[in-house]
């Protein structure tokens, strides 16, 4: 996804600008000069410079670029589903790991993603099974990670 | 430095659970940069959870080795696939692919593995060598010395070898101010936290790592397009064949690539990839046949194959004398040294020298036993381009969860992989590098210590920066680097004008 450097641009000086904005509101260090807000504040300053200097580029050339150019890979549904079933994965772990498990998750989402990659049918469920386990093996056992058991507490070990 | 101090770090280094971390992070290191895709920074930031378990010793160990493997084996997917397995290759993976095509694959394979040895090996005696004077030098400096070296750094970062000096620069303000957020500043004050308690400690590096350098490159895989490569050969003859020969004709070559790869390493900012274009470069500027080069030539892999190694131990030189990483892998690897309470700087070298003396043996192992394990990643190559990248991709996700969730046990540390990741992805296909704004998060705390302690001290005064006599130097040395690219630019525009009349 290719957003053109004006835009780019416009985006990051809204950001630098709100955070001058924030760092105005920091407290002053009575009888110091140089506040908590005095070094974030320099960074945003020049972020914005940089910002105006970006925008002004975009517009320059403006003619060739639109303003948010799709990558192929956004074409291609294929691509598209899989780069989305990833993302998925991570919001899915980050959401439900509490409740299900690592377990149960583990092996949901290499699942999933071996299905997008197209991993032959048969394959997918035991080498999903077999890595979930292994990992939790070593993470679990040997590096002493509390990983969630979720559903499968009363079996845990 | 005494016996003493030797005999210790010898200790800490040929310890059984020592040794079998560098075998493990060797095999590792080798494998993830036969497989394309898989760069050799990505190997780090995957260890890296892992390292967070172990003593300092074994966890630098670690990564030095698998990086030092990674770098060699990144060639062997170029010379077989014609596609770099790490980018530090990919200056002459079409080299290697051409003497593939003639037949000449082992030789190309041959000459990557030994002189990449010899390479990082030359790397590791200049950081023997010279760091230990230096860090007595760094002894002396204070916070405005140090101030300006990181800004040095930084500046180097931003201006060598970027193709958008504005946009390096805008990711290195991004990593710079992501490094503001959270408790840890001298006001201690909770910055840009939005009210949320996990970031009150700021971003933890581990899993920004993680999502920045393997969830992006893990959703670049899965967006990437390209048809897949064939392999171009299955017959690899005995890579050690005329190696003797090679080493004798191309000796000053190896010399100067080896030499050009230390001093890009020392270079903040710039590392191994870097090190393999410009010394590819200058092999062939150099060179009694530059004609040859493109057609299958080694020369070229000789010279820069030697640079990129030689710049991974150059890189570890300001990572522990002043605590300023060179490249990205030594941002991760000083990220480490960090949790482990280990500070790189000059104190390191007067507290505890012993671990800095484990850390140049581990690099003179790490190159010295790349040559057999190199050999049998050769041989075994074929087999290794052909694991389904179908199914080690996800495996690879599934282990960025757990290392990230690791961390702190929770899952903040998996949503900073995705947070990190999906930014760290938008960024690259939008022309932001990546390596500075990971620079800027290391070295953000230090800079802002180092500059409002100098502001204090000088009451506010911004000239003490320029007057004491090193920080004035380092004060000329960064402006140089700032202002160059408007000189050129300057001189230009000065010059045309002149020329069409």
């Amino acid at each position: 996804m290719k957003f053109s450097d004006t835009l780019m641009g416009a985006l990051l000086l809204a950001l630098s600008l709100s955070i001058l904005f924030t760092v105005q509101q920091y407290p002053v260090i009575p009888g110091q000069n140089i506040g908590p807000g005095a070094f974030p504040g320099l960074l945003a300053v020049l972020l914005a410079v940089c910002s105006v200097i970006l925008i002004f580029k975009g517009l320059k050339d403006s003619s060739r670029v639109a303003w948010i150019e799709m990558g192929g890979w956004v074409k291609s549904w294929f691509h598209l589903r899989n780069f989305l079933i990833t993302v998925a994965g991570l919001v899915f772990y980050i959401q439900m790991s509490d409740k299900l498990g690592f377990l149960i998750c583990g092996t949901l989402i290499l699942s999933a993603m071996m299905w997008a990659l197209e991993v032959q049918a048969r394959r997918i469920l035991p080498i999903a099974l077999i890595t979930t386990f292994v990992i939790h093996f070593i993470f679990y056992k040997g590096l002493r990670v509390p990983l969630p058991w979720g559903l499968l507490t009363p079996y845990q070990w | 430095m005494t016996a003493a101090v030797l005999s210790q770090a010898f200790w800490l280094v040929f310890d059984p659970y020592v040794l079998l971390v560098i075998l493990c992070s060797a095999i590792f290191g080798l494998f993830v940069g036969a497989i394309p895709g898989l760069s050799a920074t990505m190997a780090t930031a995957l260890l890296v959870p892992i390292t967070f378990f172990m003593p300092p010793v074994p966890a630098i160990a670690a990564i030095v080795t698998a990086t030092a493997m990674a770098i060699f084996s990144g060639d062997i997917p170029g010379a077989l696939l014609r596609i770099p397995g790490t980018p530090a290759s990919a200056a002459y993976t079409d080299e290697a692919y051409q003497m593939t095509l003639k037949g000449q694959a082992e030789v190309a394979l041959g000459a990557g593995l030994v002189f990449s040895a010899i390479g990082g090996l030359f790397g590791t005696v200049v950081m023997v060598l010279f760091s230990p004077g230096l860090a007595e030098i760094a002894l002396k400096f204070s916070s405005f010395e140090y101030f300006w070296l990181v800004v040095l750094g930084l500046a180097g970062a931003v201006f060598i070898g970027n193709t958008s000096v504005l946009k390096a620069s805008m990711s290195l303000l991004l990593g710079l101010l992501i490094a503001c957020i959270g408790l840890e500043n001298p006001a201690a004050l909770p910055r840009f936290t939005f009210g949320m308690n996990e970031l009150m400690s700021g971003v933890e590096l581990i899993p920004m790592m993680v999502g920045m350098f393997a969830v992006s490159e893990l959703l670049r895989y899965i967006t990437n397009l390209d048809p897949p490569p064939i392999i171009a050969t299955e017959n690899i003859g005995n890579i050690f064949t005329g190696m003797w020969d090679l080493l004798k004709k191309y000796r000053w070559p190896l010399v100067r690539g080896s030499a050009l790869g230390t001093i890009i390493g020392i270079q903040p900012g710039s590392g191994a990839d870097m090190a393999s274009w410009l010394s590819y470069a200058m092999s062939k500027k150099f060179s009694k046949e530059p004609e040859k080069f493109g057609t299958g030539h080694v020369e070229g892999i000789v010279e820069s194959g030697a640079a990129n190694n030689s710049s991974l131990a150059g890189a570890w030189i300001p990572a522990i004398v002043f605590g300023i990483p060179g490249d990205s892998i030594t941002a991760i690897a000083i990220g480490v040294l960090y949790l482990k309470n280990m500070n790189p700087g000059p104190m390191i070298f007067v507290n505890n020298p012993q671990n800095i003396y484990a850390i140049f043996l581990v690099f003179i192992l790490a190159n010295i036993i790349m040559v057999p394990l190199g050999w049998l990643t050769v041989r075994v190559s074929t087999k290794i381009l052909r694991v389904p990248r179908n199914i080690l991709m996800p495996i690879i996700l599934l282990f960025c969860i757990v290392g990230s969730f690791s961390i702190n046990n929770s899952v903040w540390g998996v949503t900073l992989i995705l947070f990190c990741g999906l930014v760290s992805f938008v960024l690259e296909e939008n022309g932001f590098p990546v390596a500075p704004a990971i620079l800027g998060v290391v070295l953000g705390t230090m800079m802002e210590e180092n500059f409002v302690t100098s502001m204090i001290k000088s009451d506010g005064d911004p000239w003490v920066f320029f007057t004491r006599p090193i920080a004035m130097w380092l004060a000329a040395g960064t402006f140089i680097i700032l202002l160059w690219p408007v000189a050129t630019w300057a001189w230009d525009r000065w010059r045309q004008p002149q020329l069409k009349t």
